[in-house]
Order: structure tokens, then sequence, then C-alpha cells
């Protein structure tokens, strides 16, 4: 009862967040909105029995990625920017397909997707992603960290050049 | 259903209650200790030994008038020292405060309470960025980017004792230290991990973010009364659970002898918060550009040394 409670109040918590990040006007607002969204991601994996994961999202998430982009909004615009940018019919649509087809796309792979019913109680997220990590997926964790240090010298370039 | 939200409303009135007090004592303890550091005698009038100046202060900041700036941004502006504040209190679900004796001992333990001083963050960018001023704003961005620049050496350096325990645990890191302290075994670990605590906490010599000479006050320049003593309720809750943290991580937690362990984890901690006052009071404050080497250039090499290194003495133990 209570649980179904709190949790449909995360879901439309999450929703209401993701549904802000795109319709307010001013970008320093759509950051913040994109905040409470991701702290209701991070909820919904409490739901799921996988705190690891949970504190991730609010490590990674929250933490670096949001952080970056308030970031980058502050040093970019001026404070407490009153104008708002005029709506852009095109710019609407074209995201919109975008998104859609972006939609469709995860929602194929997650059907073909089997997924493996959870047999044992309490989280074991945290030892199974450690050993997926350095065996089973470890081409996909190098890859990444690959990018990672492409974007690292990419990054040292652009703020070298003055 | 009953019980549990009982016990929820009863465990989150505790835990305020205790902060409150907690804050007021820090306060009073810091007064006492710059005092002595600084061969004055500080507060001593007000109740035994002066204890009761910081509650004379707390009224008369509570009887305050809030100052809301013009050109604000006004819900932001509110939310602000709520945001930094909030979080701080949910951290408190972990901490053990003896056998069996602990809110909720999550899988992912410490974590949980790292994973909400991100939040606090968002809300040292809101009140910086809504209060429309520059000093603030600056404050803000100096804070933020030190917080983040000191986390990746703060979680690092707890990455050795974890590997010690195998576990993330407090109630398991706690067991794990029955025979021997990880501060003798981790020594660098346990100073990498006060440097990086008292950087996140934002406390000298790594306070550029509140420089007064500079910076007026830093994030919270512009805010007055009870919103003001928010953000200091939060500064001192903020080095209560790093220090309660470092206690568990590195000095047993709280196993001791003869007295309960609610106690002995207190006593630990507040030698620990003793030590930060010590540091505070001692040391000048860093320039911007030197807190940010130090972070990249001195704590995580040797924070990512120690991992590696512990890591490989714990697998040539067991050929």
């Amino acid at each position: 009862m209570m649980e179904n409670i709190v949790f449909f109040g995360v879901v439309a918590l999450t929703l209401l967040g993701a549904f802000l990040a795109v319709s307010l006007r001013n970008v320093f607002y759509n950051a913040l909105a994109l905040v409470l969204c991701l702290f209701g991601v991070a909820c919904l994996f409490i739901f799921l029995n996988s705190e690891f994961l949970a504190v991730m999202e609010v490590i990674v998430y929250i933490g670096a990625i949001s952080i970056a982009i308030i970031f980058a909004i502050m040093l970019s615009t001026p404070m407490l920017q009153k104008t708002e940018a005029p709506q852009d019919r095109l710019k609407t649509l074209r995201s919109f397909v975008i998104a859609a087809l972006l939609f469709g796309g995860l929602f194929k792979a997650l059907q073909k997707t089997t997924w493996p019913a959870a047999g044992v109680d309490g989280d074991y997220s945290l030892h199974a992603i450690g050993r997926l990590l350095l065996t089973g997926q470890v081409l996909p964790f190098e890859a990444v960290s690959l990018v990672l240090l492409v974007a690292i010298m990419g990054a040292l370039l652009l703020a070298e050049k003055k | 259903m009953i019980p549990e939200l009982f016990t929820i409303i009863l465990y989150g009135t505790l835990v305020i209650l205790f902060v409150s007090v907690n804050a007021l004592f820090l306060v009073w303890m810091e007064r006492r200790v710059s005092a002595r550091i600084q061969l004055r005698r500080g507060p001593i009038h007000v109740g035994w030994q002066g204890l009761l100046q910081t509650v004379a202060d707390a009224v008369k900041l509570i009887s305050k008038e809030l100052v809301l700036p013009s050109e604000s941004d006004r819900f932001l502006y509110i939310l602000a020292p709520m945001l930094v504040f909030a979080p701080l209190l949910a951290a408190f679900l972990i901490l053990p405060l003896g056998p069996g004796m602990v809110m909720r001992d999550l899988n992912v333990g410490f974590l949980f309470a790292f994973a909400l001083t991100n939040i606090t963050f968002i809300g040292i960018f809101i009140a910086g960025w809504s209060s429309n001023s520059k000093y603030a704003l600056l404050g803000a961005m100096r804070a933020v980017a030190q917080n983040i620049s000191y986390e990746i050496p703060l979680l690092l350096s707890t990455m050795g004792v974890v590997l010690l325990a195998q576990s993330l645990k407090m109630s398991e890191l706690v067991a794990a230290q029955n025979s021997v302290w990880f501060i003798f075994l981790q020594p660098v670990a346990f100073l990498i991990f006060l440097c990086s605590s008292l950087a996140e906490a934002n406390r000298a010599p790594f306070d550029i973010p509140e420089a007064e000479s500079e910076l007026v006050a830093g994030f919270h320049t512009e805010y007055s009364g009870m919103r003001f003593a928010l953000f200091f309720l939060g500064e001192y809750t903020a080095i209560f659970i790093s220090s309660a943290i470092a206690a568990t991580l590195f000095l047993g937690g709280w196993e001791g002898p003869f007295l309960p362990g609610a106690v002995w984890l207190l006593i630990k901690t507040y030698a620990i918060v003793l030590v930060v006052m010590w540091i505070r009071w001692t040391f000048p404050r860093l320039r911007s550009d030197q807190l940010m080497s130090f972070a990249w250039k001195v704590l995580i090499p040797f924070a990512i040394v120690n991992v590696f290194i512990t890591a490989v003495v714990l697998e040539l133990q067991k050929i």
C-alpha cells in the first residue's frame, strides 16, 4: 500500500522532471529539471533492489554530468537571463522524430532481450557488475575507457589553443 | 504499515534533534578551540564554560528578518538552503552505533552518504545562481569545482579499506577491524581521506569558496537569518558525518571496551572533528591553483598507488 503510493510518486516525479527538462524556456531550469528526472530514476533503482546502481546514478549522472552541464551554462550565459529563445517549429519536429526513432529502437531491443528472473534476495549487483566488467564484458569496458581517453585528450587540445 | 511509519517519524525526529544539538556543540567547540590556539578565552559567560552561548546565537538567528534580494529567483532562492541541508539528514541512515544498531545496513554502505553529498553541490549551485550576485556565483562555482575534484581522491582512498574488508557494508567494515584498526594498515589512505573530506566540507585550509577577503562570504553572501543558518547547520553536519565515516572506516567504529558502542563512536568522531578544527586554525588558506594541483598531482596519484599496492599485497598473501 505505502510502497505503491511512494512508487507512483517517484514515477510521477521522474516524468515531471523529464517533461520540464524539455519544455521550460530557461536553460538553467532545464538542467535542474534534468537533475530531478535523474534523481527519480535513481529512486526507481532502489525499488528494483539495486542500491548500487541507484548510488552510481546519483554520483555519476547528478554529481558529474549534470554539474558539468550546469557549469557550461553558468560560464556561457549571463546571470538570470530573462530573454527566452523563440520556439523553432522545425527544430521541435526534428528532435521529435529522432526521439521517436530512438524510443522505437530501444523498445525493440527491450522486447528481444530475455531478462533473467532475479532468483536471489538482496543486492548482488556490486559483485556481479565487478566480475562482468573484468570477464565477459571486458571489450566494451575497454572501448569506453578508450573513448574517454580520447575525450580527455581532445579537451586538453581545445583548452591549449588560446 | 502504521508501526513502520511511526519508526520512520521517530528516527527522523531523533536525527533532526541530534543534528541541531551537534551543530550548537560544534560551533561552541570551534570557538573554544580557536580561542585556545589564539591565546584568547572564547565564550565563557553564558552557561557553564559558555555552553549556552551558541543557543543564544541560534535564538538571535531565528528571530532575524529573512531578506529576499529583489532581483533574485524567488523559488530557487528559497529551495537552495533546503537542498543543501536535507540530503545530509538522510546520511544518518547508514551510521552504525553498535552491533545491529544501524537504521539501514545498506550493501553500498558509505557510498550512499557520498552520493547524497552530490545533491548538496546542486544546492550550492542553485544558491549561487539564484542570489543574482557576482560574489555568490563565483563562490558557488569555486565550491563545486573544488568539491568534484576532491571527490575522486576521497572515493579512491576508501577503496583500500574496502579491499581489506571485502565489503562496502558499514557493519562488515567494523567487524573487519576486530583485531587491528585500518588506520594502521592504511595510514596513507587515512591522510588522503582526511584532506579530501576537509576540502569537501570547504574547511580551511581549503576554504577558498568562502574566502572573506575576496568573495565577501561565498555562495551564501545574500542569505540572512535562518536560511543562512541552514547552510551552517549543513556545514557542521557534513563535518560530523565525514568524521563519523572516517571513524568507522579507519578507527574501528563503535568497537571499544566498557562503554556502549554509540559512546565510542561519538568519542572517536569528536576526536577527528577536533583534529579538523586544529588544522583550520593552524594553517593559512591555500591559493585556488595550489588547491587544484594538490588534488590532481598529489592526492589522486597517491590514492591510486595505495589501491594498487593494497590489491597486490592481498593477492600475494593468498599464494
